[in-house]
């Protein structure tokens, strides 16, 4: 610790270096963006300093002899069920610096994941089962407003003609979409992936806040644009560019606040797409400033609906919060076709720590009430609910629609499919796998050929999956399980939380 | 002709492709030896070389040409075109190691053997059963073998 501040040696992780494997070829040296790794050349050999480890294990994963381990650092403060390592950890560095506790990615701390209490039926004798391999299966899925009723009218020949308008649908072949990732937080690689990825998916990718490259307005029809309280790069062309807009007023990850993206990560392009002046900070305000009602909000959703024509379904995204359900509520009858809703694992290019690990509700229980409220007020046709934040599966997505979801939002599942380690170093926009980086050295780790091949194996393989679970259940269509409870029985919890849910126990 | 080909808005400057290049050509076949040992005992070396500039870098080797400037500058008949698979080949036993070649290059991808008065040129790994070494070892697929 020699010259360095006294807590300097309390880092997270520990290099290590199998001698008989290293042949001090220097990829890690190269591929460490934090200069972890490094030649020696006075020893004439790599040395690594342990304290600028991240954990991001992109060395470890590209050392062509496998000669390195990136560990947890074994010394372990004195057992104390309060004072846990971590808050001993942010002290030191707060009274060090002053400052907020920066973090990126979603939160890793224990919140119950009830995903994991929830088990899916099957067939047995009774009902047969389906084999998705022999059988049609279908999972499509439409989004927007579904009308009251349906009215016909009758032609000369006699036959029926649909007299009813429907209102504007996002079709999607898997009921998965890759959530908002601003270009901007991610590079533009990686919107290139998610752009060509959704498209041959057949699927939606969120623009994120941060505007849409005139580059990619050639995939419209796969991409949700997002309009948020920093309107960066909100222009007209950008609101009738895609196949949805969504407003989104909060963020899993960090509801109540507003966005970050520091001047450094923005560059000739991303200045150009957000509309903001080259290398400054850009600042998204914690409120949509024309926003402090349902009826502001109504105005919102209908001046971005005659901005497209009424062509495209309006999404309104928020942060599950407490009194989640009346929100909801509030937004569809305020005009949204779709409702956006963001769990307190959902993942950020920034947050402070604390907001993120403490603020909000998990999706499960949000997403749960907020069906519920909707089918009670008669008005859940009116809008169809997106679940996002801490989707880690395909049976994670099944569990969602079967608790009232239509579809769901992934984004750090996409990512970590190209490569994201969640060493939640997002903030420091030295990716090292290449993501959160705008930094040119960086971002061509990632080519979109490989990372859109990547996601497009992803959804292709829940959907696989999902088809089988379907299957398993003996139903043929993904629009069969939606809000369908019965599909759904819980392990050890309390009744509260089965309540919340709509779900019995098992055994019941 | 199939080529390989570099991508220098993907390549990623890890050098990896040159460790490939270099385990195909030794005689162990081990990436540990040949880099530990081979290399200094007998002047083992890649045939690629990653160049860098600023955030740019490309890794480059023979481009087998259609009308390489190296076999005609070649004294001793040491490079020729092979008719059949259009590659640049190289006989080592006639080679006089004049540099004639390294000097006609126009791609600078001949290199000076470091021990002996020969050449280090990419063969385009022809008795490798997968293909070029390099294009199998590149992480973000910023080489490729292909016809253009």
């Amino acid at each position: 610790m020699l010259f360095q501040p006294i807590n300097r040696n309390y880092h997270d992780f520990s290099i290590v270096r199998d001698k008989d494997l290293c042949i001090n070829c220097k990829v890690c040296v190269r591929q460490c963006s934090y200069e972890a790794h490094f030649w020696d050349e006075t020893r004439q050999k790599v040395m690594h300093d342990n304290a600028k480890c991240v954990g991001c294990h992109r060395c470890e994963a590209l050392c062509p002899t496998s000669a390195l381990l990136i560990q947890k650092k074994r010394s372990d403060f004195k057992d104390n069920a309060l004072w846990r390592p971590e808050f001993l950890k942010y002290i030191y560095k707060q009274a060090d610096t002053g400052g907020v506790l920066l973090t990126g990615m979603g939160s890793p701390v224990n919140i119950p994941v009830y995903w994991d209490k929830l088990l899916l039926d099957a067939s047995q004798v009774t009902n047969p089962s389906i084999d998705p391999l022999r059988e049609p299966m279908e999972l499509k899925t439409f989004l927007g407003s579904k009308p009251d009723k349906l009215e016909f009218s009758k032609t000369k020949d006699g036959s029926a003609k649909l007299k009813t308008k429907l209102a504007p649908q996002i079709e999607l072949n898997y009921p998965i979409m890759f959530s908002a990732m601003s270009f901007g937080s991610i590079n533009f690689n990686l919107h290139v992936a998610m752009a060509r990825a959704a498209t041959e998916l057949g699927i939606c990718y969120n623009t994120g806040e941060g505007g849409l490259h005139k580059s990619l307005y050639k995939y419209g029809k796969n991409t949700i644009v997002q309009v948020a309280s920093g309107r960066f790069g909100v222009h007209r062309d950008y609101l009738n560019a895609g196949a949805g807009i969504e407003i989104k007023v909060g963020q899993g990850a960090k509801p109540g606040i507003g966005g970050h993206l520091p001047g450094e990560k923005i560059n000739a392009m991303v200045s150009e797409t957000r509309m903001v002046p080259l290398g400054s900070d850009a600042i998204s305000p914690a409120p949509h400033h024309d926003i402090y009602s349902i009826e502001d909000l109504h105005q919102l959703i209908f001046a971005l609906k005659e901005a497209s024509e009424y062509r495209v379904p309006v999404s309104v995204k928020i942060a599950a919060v407490h009194n989640v359900a009346a929100i909801a509520s509030g937004i569809v009858r305020a005009g949204a076709d779709i409702v956006a809703i963001d769990g307190v694992r959902g993942g950020t290019g920034a947050a402070p720590g604390m907001i993120r690990d403490n603020v909000g509700i998990p999706i499960e229980l949000a997403l749960a009430q907020v069906d519920q409220r909707l089918r009670d007020e008669g008005i859940r046709n009116r809008a169809s609910i997106v679940a996002a934040g801490g989707t880690r599966c395909s049976a994670d997505v099944i569990k969602a629609i079967a608790l009232g979801a239509d579809a769901c939002y992934i984004a750090t599942s996409a990512l970590i499919s190209v490569g994201c380690t969640l060493c939640a170093k997002c903030y420091t926009g030295k990716c090292p796998w290449g993501i959160a980086t705008n930094d040119a050295r960086l971002a061509k780790r990632q080519n979109p050929d490989v990372a859109a091949q990547k996601m497009v194996n992803l959804v292709r393989a829940w959907g696989h999956e999902i088809e089988e679970m379907l299957g398993g259940m003996g139903l043929n269509s993904i629009e069969s399980l939606r809000g369908n409870r019965d599909k759904l029985r819980a392990v050890g919890l309390t009744d509260t939380e089965m309540d919340i849910l709509g779900v019995k126990h098992a055994g019941r | 002709m199939k080529r390989v080909y570099p991508n220098k808005d993907f390549c990623i400057g890890c050098h990896i492709c040159e460790l490939a290049c270099l385990t195909a050509h030794s005689k162990s076949k081990d990436l540990i030896l040949a880099y530990t040992v081979e290399r200094g005992e007998s002047g083992l070396s890649s045939c690629k070389h990653v160049h860098e500039g600023g955030p740019t870098c490309v890794a480059l080797s023979c481009r087998h040409c259609d009308e390489p400037s190296c076999v005609a500058a070649c004294i001793s008949g040491a490079l020729q075109k092979d008719p059949e698979t259009g590659r640049t080949v190289y006989d080592r036993e006639k080679c006089v190691g004049c540099w004639s070649c390294l000097m006609a290059c126009p791609f600078g991808a001949i290199a000076r053997h470091p021990l002996e008065a020969k050449i280090v040129k990419c063969d385009l790994c022809h008795d490798r059963p997968g293909g070029p070494a390099c294009v199998a070892a590149c992480p973000n697929k910023a080489l490729k073998q292909e016809e253009r």
